[in-house]
């Protein structure tokens, strides 16, 4: 940048002298600017560092390996247990049973309108989708302790009030929107020559949405199922509400069950005195819930990145 | 196609089709059926509750007298103090993202963080609020707390929903800013942020919808789930409308469900509102560029 020819030298100066400052400004301002993105890094840092140092209280008591392999966790009672077992155990039939209506739901979603719909229907689809992913979980968790349940009880009256199938079946529900629209950006993706040398082969619509696009589609499908199963083993007001306190080793979706995250709100919510070996497991059990969600988020990501079939 | 998945009837393969077809309709059909059910449900037992006193009377252990008006001024408060908090450092941050960071390994590592903090359940958060506002700086179970931990919540969603916004920005609307001598603050204050400021916004305000509709974190935080004052400042307790829903819903009684219903419909009343609001700035603002 070449300045336009100056006038006097002393408006020159006074210019330069301006421009100078301007400069000052403009460092100042970036590195506001990369404070503000360095907070994000903090945040990181100061979620690893609470639950390392808060935890570390906890292992020097409970040894690492009876806390990981252990199949009794009742930090609570006299009889004090510390082993995560059932609370993983419960947090995983959680998020199979959820998966297992999300995961046919969600993509089949996907497929019809990406494939099938018109532009209309998808204009009118796609709120709705919006709106189901928009609803807080609390209100979740009131429906399936509401309305689930009881249908539940219905049809098997031995179930207890709180049972791992109803916060299973909201928390499937609850996850559909986000495979059904990560999964639809993936299809979206897939160039239409694929779709159109395929119909050129004589394939009908059902061959090439499940032969084409779908394997063509592969790496973004797989990694929105990551995603949801991470979010599954996350959430936690639905299930808090809909499954149950009751820690244990069960398949039985009709039992009550705890998760992870049910556990840790439960004692947040009772009168554990801070700093106590009780108090500690929340920290314990953060960080095995922290590391398992973190590392599901990677291996999506890897996913997308490493398979994307790049099509030009 | 491989000889053996040759199928020569035609009819067959059709029909196949059409089978496969009905079924996602049907997936389809489902969340939508859902989605009605869910709000019958909620309008079923919650409308007979709503009135002008349900929204103006405090908690109260007797149903018929029970209201949500420190929940609401409570979520009031806490979106004011989220939105303060998160919307300047999310935007700056995206702008350094976007406008001023080096292509270096240093970035990459700042936006895959991003990307991560955008996957931790919010409970987590709750307990990163817990050791380090409530205790360690020691703004207790105060309104402050809570909102600096929503703050981090949803602050990657805002730098992420900025950072699309910012990249749309045509760059021969910055070119023609330098070209007439504009510094590079010059530039983004005056010609970027006013064409990206919609979807900013929009953004902001979805990301906003999210905060006022978590639970888990405040309960980490030890929001309290009984108040029968509002916040007066930002160091009072504090409860939420979803902290409320939360502690009606847990209750036995079916008079307490009913009360959670019709503050559910409160909240998403509210959340409509936002959403509807989101949309029209996106359509209203959404420059021809």
């Amino acid at each position: 940048m070449s300045p336009a020819a100056g006038p006097s030298p002393a408006g020159l100066a006074a210019e330069l002298g301006h421009r100078a400052r301007r400069r000052w400004g403009e460092r100042a301002i970036a590195g506001l600017l990369f404070l503000c993105g360095a907070i994000s890094i903090l945040t990181t840092a100061g979620i690893v560092i609470v639950l390392f140092t808060e935890s570390a209280g906890f292992f020097r008591k409970v040894p690492i390996g009876e806390f990981l392999t252990g199949t009794r966790w009742s930090p609570l009672f006299a009889d004090q247990h510390f082993g995560i077992l059932p609370l993983l155990n419960g947090t995983f039939l959680i998020a199979v049973g959820a998966m297992a209506i999300a995961l046919p739901v969600g993509l089949t979603s996907a497929i019809y309108l990406s494939e099938y719909a018109t532009p209309k229907l998808r204009g009118a689809v796609k709120p709705i989708l919006e709106v189901l992913a928009g609803i807080p979980t609390v209100v979740y968790g009131y429906f399936a302790l509401t309305f689930i349940t009881p249908v539940i009880r219905t049809v098997f009256p031995s179930t207890g009030i709180f049972n791992a199938a109803s916060g299973a079946i909201v928390v499937g529900i609850m996850i559909i929107p986000m495979v059904a629209s990560l999964s639809e950006d993936a299809l979206n993706a897939v160039p239409q020559s694929l779709r159109e040398a395929a119909y050129g082969l004589g394939a009908t619509k059902f061959e090439v949405s499940t032969r084409v696009v779908v394997p063509a589609a592969l790496s973004g499908i797989v990694a929105s199922f990551i995603l949801a199963i991470s979010r599954a083993v996350g959430e936690t007001m639905a299930v808090t509400l809909a499954a149950g306190a009751t820690p244990k080793m069960t398949l039985n979706f009709l039992e009550s069950v705890q998760t992870m995250t049910a556990y840790i709100v439960q004692i947040s919510l009772g009168e554990t005195p801070h700093g106590t070996l009780e108090y500690q497991t929340i920290f314990a059990v953060g960080l095995v819930l922290f590391f398992i969600t973190l590392g599901m988020n990677i291996l999506s990501q890897r996913i997308t990145r490493r398979f994307r079939e790049v099509y030009e | 196609m491989s000889g053996e998945r040759f199928a020569p009837s035609m009819r067959r393969r059709k029909r196949t089709g059409a089978i496969f077809q009905a079924l996602c309709l049907a997936s389809i059909t489902f969340s939508i059926v859902v989605l009605v059910i869910l709000l019958a449900d909620v309008v079923a037992d919650g409308a007979k509750w709503l009135s002008v006193d349900f929204l103006t009377r405090y908690p109260s252990r007797i149903p018929a007298r029970a209201g949500i008006r420190s929940a609401i001024l409570g979520s009031l408060w806490m979106m004011g103090l989220t939105a303060a908090f998160s919307f300047p450092i999310g935007v700056g941050a995206a702008i350094y993202l976007e406008e001023y960071a080096p292509r270096t390994w240093l970035t990459r590592i700042l936006q895959t963080n991003i990307a991560n903090l955008a996957g931790v359940p919010s409970i987590v958060y709750g307990i990163l609020g817990l050791a380090i506002f409530v205790r360690f700086l020691g703004f207790g179970r105060s309104v402050l707390a809570g909102a600096l931990t929503l703050g981090l919540l949803i602050l990657p969603v805002i730098i992420i929903a900025s950072q699309e916004a910012i990249k749309a920005v045509p760059t021969s609307l910055r070119e023609a800013a330098y070209g007439v001598g504009a510094t590079k603050w010059q530039t983004i204050r005056h010609h970027v942020l006013p064409v990206a400021l919609p979807g900013i916004l929009t953004g902001t305000i979805l990301s906003l919808s999210r905060a006022i509709g978590e639970t888990a974190p405040l309960i980490m935080i030890g929001a309290l789930t009984f108040i029968a004052f509002p916040p007066t400042s930002p160091l009072d307790p504090f409860t939420v409308l979803p902290i409320q829903i939360f502690n009606w819903t847990a209750k036995p009684q079916a008079d307490f469900h009913d009360l959670a219903a019709a503050a559910i419909l409160v909240l998403l009343v509210v959340l409509l509102a936002m959403n509807a609001l989101a949309i029209f700035l996106r359509n209203r603002f959404q420059t021809r560029i």
